[in-house]
């Protein structure tokens, strides 16, 4: 009798296993399906942290800015990665224009000539407060971005507060704003 | 001689699948030592464009950055420990193609130990533990068994 019972427990073992990865596979599948869980995510070290040092060239038509202007902003700061050359920037400029009357924009082209990212803004328009050139792409990498366009939020004092990896929508100003009222 | 001729074709194959480093002669560092390795450790890490890639098998742009980069902090000496944990300050343990072993990551590098202890309980449970071979007859069955025969 006992010799059974402890058969049956052991084969109920990979029956309880495939359970349990069944539960996990649908988990991580409706996380997907829900925008919940995203596997090529780049979750960001630097949240929650100070800016990092970096260095960026003179981008006309702006005034440049380095890391300790931008650790002496008094009001919370959007920093917005563009490039002449993205499609994607193309399309986040209208939300950035009507963004930038709420909260003020700092850009830096990444990976572009300052000419033509001057071109890029004077025909799509300048949201930027503050502008720099990042041509080699080091700072995009002080910074860890993997493409354009990223924004982060900056609190005062130079604290990284929130990233999004993607051209800004609805969604991502929703929550630009929401982090605004509570700080 | 037909033999010969797979084993060559296995062998280049083999070769084409490691030679994988699509560094230019121009990105490659001039001491062939620190070369290997900083192809050693760019094979570790991630492309964060095309994700599955290492930085030395990827074309993009990022990984091409990522390559000199690893190539300068090896040329100037620094530890594979010390380019790791640059990397990884800016682009966290996502790039990291090897998970580092933590709390998070318990179950993943435990996974192969548990299959291995849960496998060998049942193969032992299966092929050790057999029922015990049959006990003789004792002398009341060998009885009963005669009066059922003598009955037939």
């Amino acid at each position: 009798m006992k010799s059974i019972t402890r058969r049956r427990l052991l084969w109920s073992v990979p029956f309880a296993t495939a359970a349990v990865a069944g539960g996990g596979f649908w988990a991580m599948l409706s996380g997907l399906k829900s925008g919940k869980f995203d596997p090529h995510e780049i979750n960001t070290p630097l949240l929650n942290r100070p800016i990092p040092e970096f260095h960026l060239d003179v981008q006309p038509p702006g005034m440049v800015f380095n890391p300790i202007i931008l650790r002496q902003i008094n009001k919370p700061i959007l920093l917005n990665f563009f490039a002449s050359w993205c499609i994607p920037c193309l399309l986040e400029m209208e939300n950035l224009q009507k963004l930038s009357s709420q909260i003020d924009i700092w850009g830096i082209a990444y990976k572009d000539k300052p000419e033509n990212a001057e071109n890029f803004l004077q025909r799509n328009g300048n949201p930027y407060r503050y502008l720099g050139n990042d041509l080699k792409g080091s700072v995009g990498i002080e910074w860890g971005i993997s493409g354009v366009p990223e924004s982060f939020l900056i609190m005062p004092g130079g604290m990284i507060r929130w990233h999004y990896p993607n051209p800004l929508g609805e969604a991502a100003i929703h929550q630009i704003h929401s982090l605004l009222r509570k700080s | 001689m037909r033999l010969k001729m797979v084993l060559t074709m296995i062998m280049g194959l083999t070769f084409s699948f490691s030679a994988m480093a699509v560094s230019s002669p121009d990105e490659m560092l001039p001491d062939h030592h620190q070369e290997k390795r900083a192809e050693l450790i760019g094979s570790k890490l991630r492309c964060l464009v095309c994700q599955n890639e290492s930085i030395e098998e990827s074309n993009a742009e990022l990984a091409k950055d990522l390559r000199k980069i690893v190539r300068q902090h090896v040329a100037a000496g620094e530890s594979d420990h010390q380019i790791m944990e640059w990397m990884v300050a800016r682009y966290g343990n996502f790039i990291r193609l090897k998970p580092p072993f933590n709390k998070l990551t318990l179950l993943l590098w435990g996974m192969p130990f548990l299959a291995l202890i849960f496998s060998g309980m049942f193969i032992w449970n299966l092929i050790i533990r057999r029922p015990s071979p049959q006990t003789p007859l004792d002398e009341k069955e060998k009885h009963r068994i005669a009066e059922l025969i003598k009955d037939e």
